[in-house]
């Protein structure tokens, strides 16, 4: 096992995607990714990684060649963030429908307008259903370890579906923590070599992303869609293997003092951290608490997230995107669909709160469960409520 | 847990001093977090850089609100920036400062612990430069111990390599000139 050190988690995400070997990354530098790429190209002209680095000239190019390459049977990474992201967004879901397989991270970034360059979920969030497998990190040792997951798991013949890891922009892209980096041994013994089903070859031509007739279209889709719930049992078979090599254990959500707790907290991302230090603070008070973070995004994890809340009276959901117009946050959504008509579940309270790089702090978790508990007595007036919005 | 926020202008290297800190506290086998201040940053322009040190594993990604420590790179920041805003009633300013101690008081109107070098002087005479972010290290190291010298020297040579020696004579020197009041 590698030593641990006081490292910037940008810089550790580049040595994770060295240390899997990728040999195709084409990457445009958009804020607050850019130390990922920046950090890439640098290891990629010092020699230290045999790889093909492409500045491209703009982030649809990038996805452009991403598909290009894995489709070539090169082993792919890219990053991006916000407005970059959406400019993806034509490609995004060209690669997942493929199955061609490739590993993104994104470093979490407000949309404009009002232009912002700060942390929330919004850039994401509007690419919930472009059918990648996605995960969120709560921390620096976690980005590393899901980049490493993401290239296990993605190019795993069974699933073969392009993945996103999630990092909040700034709050812990651009954060110097103790981080552990494997050494190439473990990390190889970890990722096999990809071997692609098919790839592109002249001397065994195939064609790749032809027109979908109606007649086909549907069934396309359709194999997407198994291909990514199926992918499942891999995630959890890597993960599980993961703790075998390196000693630390992941799983679809993750459970904080929840056990037993009458109010459950939901997250996703960094700010659990904060969330469990609030939880923390509030069982000392006396108080019935606890939290459950998502980490599997896509494919959502209905079943372990329902079995890790099975006992809670209250859930209080945090968003970090506010759909305009839309019935509440696209969590809070999620986890309305997966209880609705079940008989015991828990109440749901949707909460917005951290947009563009406001803070969310100990203190706001406490108001947003003290509101959850008083609205499951009395029903609040509106689906969401957005937290921390200043009235003048 | 210490929480330590350092007043600099950008390029005078208040982040690369947050880092090293963070580095070399974990490297006692600590726990650590280093940060700026999220944002477009400006050569020349006021900049934050912040930093934490436990014993245990730091569980929050909130904002240095409180800080206990706060270090000022720069001799013209009091004046223009409130640097102890957020101080704990214990914490300590550390400022790069010609005047003495009833100077400060008076200038900058701080009724906080102070600690003072003339860290301006240090780095022209020692490294050629006015850049204090090494060199207010060393008032650092002397007015609160959050970290070794061992540690922090270590951090220095892995960062600076060749120019190392230079930077840990200018700390040195302002480890043994820094008054604590």
């Amino acid at each position: 096992m590698g030593k641990r050190i006081g490292v910037e988690v940008s810089i550790a995400i580049a040595d994770a995607v060295k240390l899997a070997r990728a040999e195709v990354i084409p990457a445009y530098p958009i804020t607050p990714q850019t130390h990922i790429v920046e950090h890439l190209a640098e290891i990629v002209a010092n020699g230290e990684l045999d790889a093909e680095y492409i500045p491209v000239e703009s982030e649809h190019a990038a996805m452009s060649a991403c598909c290009g390459a894995v489709a070539a049977g090169a082993r792919v990474f890219t990053s991006s963030s916000s407005q970059g992201l959406s400019l993806m967004s034509e490609i995004l879901y060209i690669p997942s429908t493929m199955r061609l397989p490739m590993v993104m991270v994104v470093a979490n970034r407000a949309m404009s307008a009002p232009i912002s360059i700060w942390n929330d979920h919004q850039d994401i969030m509007v690419q919930r259903d472009i059918g990648w497998i996605q995960t969120f990190a709560e921390n620096g040792q976690e980005a590393v370890d899901l980049v490493l997951h993401a290239f296990r798991v993605a190019e795993d013949r069974r699933v073969s579906l392009p993945m996103i890891v999630n990092i909040d922009g700034f709050t812990l892209s651009h954060v110097i923590e103790p981080i552990e980096l494997p050494t190439q041994e473990e990390v190889d013994a970890y990722i096999p070599p990809f071997k692609p089903k098919r790839k592109l070859d002249p001397r065994k031509p195939v064609t790749m992303g032809p027109v979908g007739i109606p007649e086909v279209y549907t069934e396309a889709k359709v194999a997407h869609d198994h291909a990514i719930k199926n992918s499942r049992k891999v995630i959890l078979k890597a993960w599980k293997e993961f703790a075998d090599h390196f000693g630390r254990e992941y799983h679809p959500v993750e459970s904080y003092k929840a056990e037993g707790a009458d109010t459950i907290l939901v997250t996703m991302g960094s700010i659990s951290e904060t969330a469990m230090t609030a939880i923390d603070k509030m069982r000392d008070e006396g108080r019935n608490v606890g939290l459950v973070r998502i980490r599997l995004w896509r494919p959502f994890p209905a079943q372990e997230f329902r079995a890790a809340t099975k006992h809670a009276k209250v859930l209080a959901v945090v968003d970090r995107c506010l759909p305009p117009g839309a019935v509440c946050g696209p969590v809070g959504a999620e986890l309305r669909s997966i209880f609705y008509k079940i008989p015991g579940a828990p109440k749901i309270f949707s909460f917005v709160a951290g947009l563009g790089g406001r803070d969310v702090t100990v203190e706001r978790f406490e108001e947003i469960i003290d509101k959850a508990e008083q609205y499951s007595k009395r029903r609040p007036k509106e689906l969401y409520e957005v937290i921390g919005v200043r009235e003048k | 847990m210490k929480e330590v926020r350092l007043h600099g202008r950008g390029g005078q290297g208040a982040v690369t001093s947050a880092e090293l800190v963070a580095s070399a506290a974990i490297d006692e086998g600590k726990y650590a977090q280093a940060f700026p201040s999220f944002g477009p940053e400006r050569r020349g322009a006021p900049v934050a850089a912040f930093i934490r040190v436990s014993d245990k594993q730091i569980r929050t990604r909130e904002k240095v609100y409180h800080p206990d420590i706060v270090v000022v790179l720069d001799s013209s920041l009091p004046s223009l920036v409130n640097v102890a805003d957020g101080l704990k009633d214990d914490g300590i300013v550390i400022l790069n400062t010609a005047l003495d101690e009833a100077g400060v008081r008076k200038a900058f109107g701080l009724k906080c612990k102070l600690a003072m070098v003339d860290a301006n002087t240090i780095a022209r005479e020692v490294l050629g430069l006015p850049i204090t972010n090494t060199t207010m290290l060393g008032a650092l190291l002397k007015a609160t111990g959050i970290i070794g010298t061992e540690a922090l020297e270590a951090a220095l040579d892995r960062r600076f390599g060749k120019l190392s020696e230079k930077n840990k004579a200018a700390l040195k020197r302002a480890y043994d000139e820094t008054k604590v009041c």
